[in-house]
């Protein structure tokens, strides 16, 4: 039975792996490839690397980071920030990126996730979705990594979710931007609603902050996937002691 | 000893070397007919679809080759299916290596397509690559298509049982990625340098 991911999101600015919380006020946490080692020691199924200041600043991801990380770790890594084209995506995968995730750019340009899903197969392409509450819906925000910049798209959470896969995406990762960096749990309800519609792998994004937040995106919004930076970043939650937890709650999980 | 990483054409061939690489073993990225017959062994790596991938093979002029080898072959992942007789992503005819067609995996309405994550194998037969390894290690998976178990020599499971490792002769896949697996991974690359 496939276990569920554990995700360590590294947010990377000029090279330096940071953390801001409700996307603001970003410290440093270090070099990629030693946080890169740690988490792939500590047992982290997959790593996340988000190029922070690559889309409000109009231009892609550094390649030259993407090689260190693939030279160094053995386990699959997902690279997002302005990868707006075909060639962009194919340089950060044959970098050794396991896969792409595009989140402004797609949605800029719809078509995009469905020439990435025809050029390298869906597997490699992943969409990111931002998503914050405006009354009683929710709605998908643009250019989050720069707060002074970031744009209403006017699109509908539900909506572009459901489109995307349409497009070709193989995973969604659903950022919930009320609960990011806050540490008051994922937003299972908004999880839970994305997930009726989501066939493909759903990992949930933002409000970690407890074990116990982890247990009930496994278990009530039955994600495929759970995707924390600040208490991973912090040592506040250790990998393994996680992973024995959920695994005696019933939640599979790799050894 | 001389390894050569057959360039498919697909993403990510780099990950193989640089795994290799870490073994302490150099590898050469080729579609070098010659390179290819004349070395130690031989990786046929794979991300992509199946018709896509036959085509450039046969544009390369490869088919031939591949099938004529009689070193250590290992398939990864694609390479795994393209060793198959056929398969039904774009219904093309592959290196028929290995009797069998690859089929989309049937998973019911819990079960998420692509297979994506890391899920353990069963081990149902003696094979070079599983030395040191019990079934209790877990491999890292993506793929929609699978090989029948016929003639696997480990198994796995997403929604249907499913071949995770495969042998005939000198050839043997994986339909894990042993690149991206930390530690088990690891384990399967230098039991195939080894063997």
């Amino acid at each position: 039975m496939v276990a569920v991911r554990l995700i360590p999101c590294l947010d990377v600015r000029d090279g330096r792996v940071v953390k801001g919380v409700r996307f603001r006020n970003h410290r440093d946490m270090g070099d990629i490839v030693d946080l890169a080692h740690r988490y792939r020691d500590a047992g982290a199924d997959e790593l996340v690397f988000y190029d922070i200041s690559a889309s409000p600043q109009k231009r892609s991801v550094d390649i030259a980071w993407v090689e260190r990380v693939a030279e160094a770790i053995d386990i699959p890594f997902c690279v997002a920030g302005g990868i707006r084209d075909v060639e962009t995506a194919r340089a950060v995968l044959h970098a050794g990126a396991d896969k792409i995730s595009v989140n402004s750019p797609a949605l800029e340009r719809p078509a995009l996730i469905g020439e990435l899903a025809d050029a390298f197969g869906s597997q490699c392409v992943v969409a990111g979705i931002d998503s914050i509450r405006e009354n009683d819906r929710w709605r998908v925000r643009q250019y989050t990594g720069d707060p002074d910049n970031m744009v209403d798209p006017r699109r509908d959470t539900m909506s572009w979710a459901e489109e995307v896969q349409r497009l070709g995406a193989g995973e969604i990762v659903l950022n919930c931007m009320d609960a990011d960096g806050v540490r008051e749990g994922y937003d299972i309800e908004q999880l839970k609603t994305v997930r009726t519609t989501c066939k493909v792998p759903l990992i949930a994004s933002g409000g970690a902050g407890s074990r116990e937040h982890f247990l009930q995106a496994f278990r009530e919004a039955d994600v495929d996937g759970a995707l924390a930076a600040t208490v991973f970043h912090s040592g506040q939650i250790a990998i393994p002691e996680l992973k024995d937890w959920l695994r005696g709650h019933g939640v599979v999980v790799r050894n | 000893m001389t390894i050569a990483v057959i360039n498919s054409g697909g993403a990510n061939l780099g990950s193989v070397q640089h795994a290799l690489h870490r073994l302490g073993a150099e590898s050469v990225l080729t579609t070098d007919a010659e390179v290819i017959r004349s070395a130690d062994k031989v990786i046929l790596p794979g991300v992509g679809a199946a018709a896509w991938a036959m085509n450039a093979l046969n544009k390369a002029g490869l088919v031939e080759v591949i099938r004529g080898l009689t070193q250590p072959v290992l398939g990864i992942c694609l390479g795994l299916q393209l060793m198959c007789e056929s398969s039904e992503e774009g219904d093309v005819e592959c290196l028929g290596l290995i009797p069998g067609r690859v089929r989309k995996l049937q998973v019911g309405k819990d079960l998420r397509l692509p297979h994506m994550g890391w899920n353990q194998v069963d081990w149902v037969g003696e094979d070079p690559l599983g030395q040191g390894l019990d079934g209790s290690e877990w491999f890292y998976f993506v793929h929609g298509y699978a090989a029948p178990v016929d003639h696997a020599v480990a198994i796995s499971e997403h929604g249907q049982r499913f071949a995770a490792v495969v042998r005939r002769g000198n050839f043997a896949a994986c339909q894990f990625h042993p690149e991206k697996s930390a530690g088990a991974g690891a384990r399967i690359l230098s039991n195939f340098l080894e063997a």
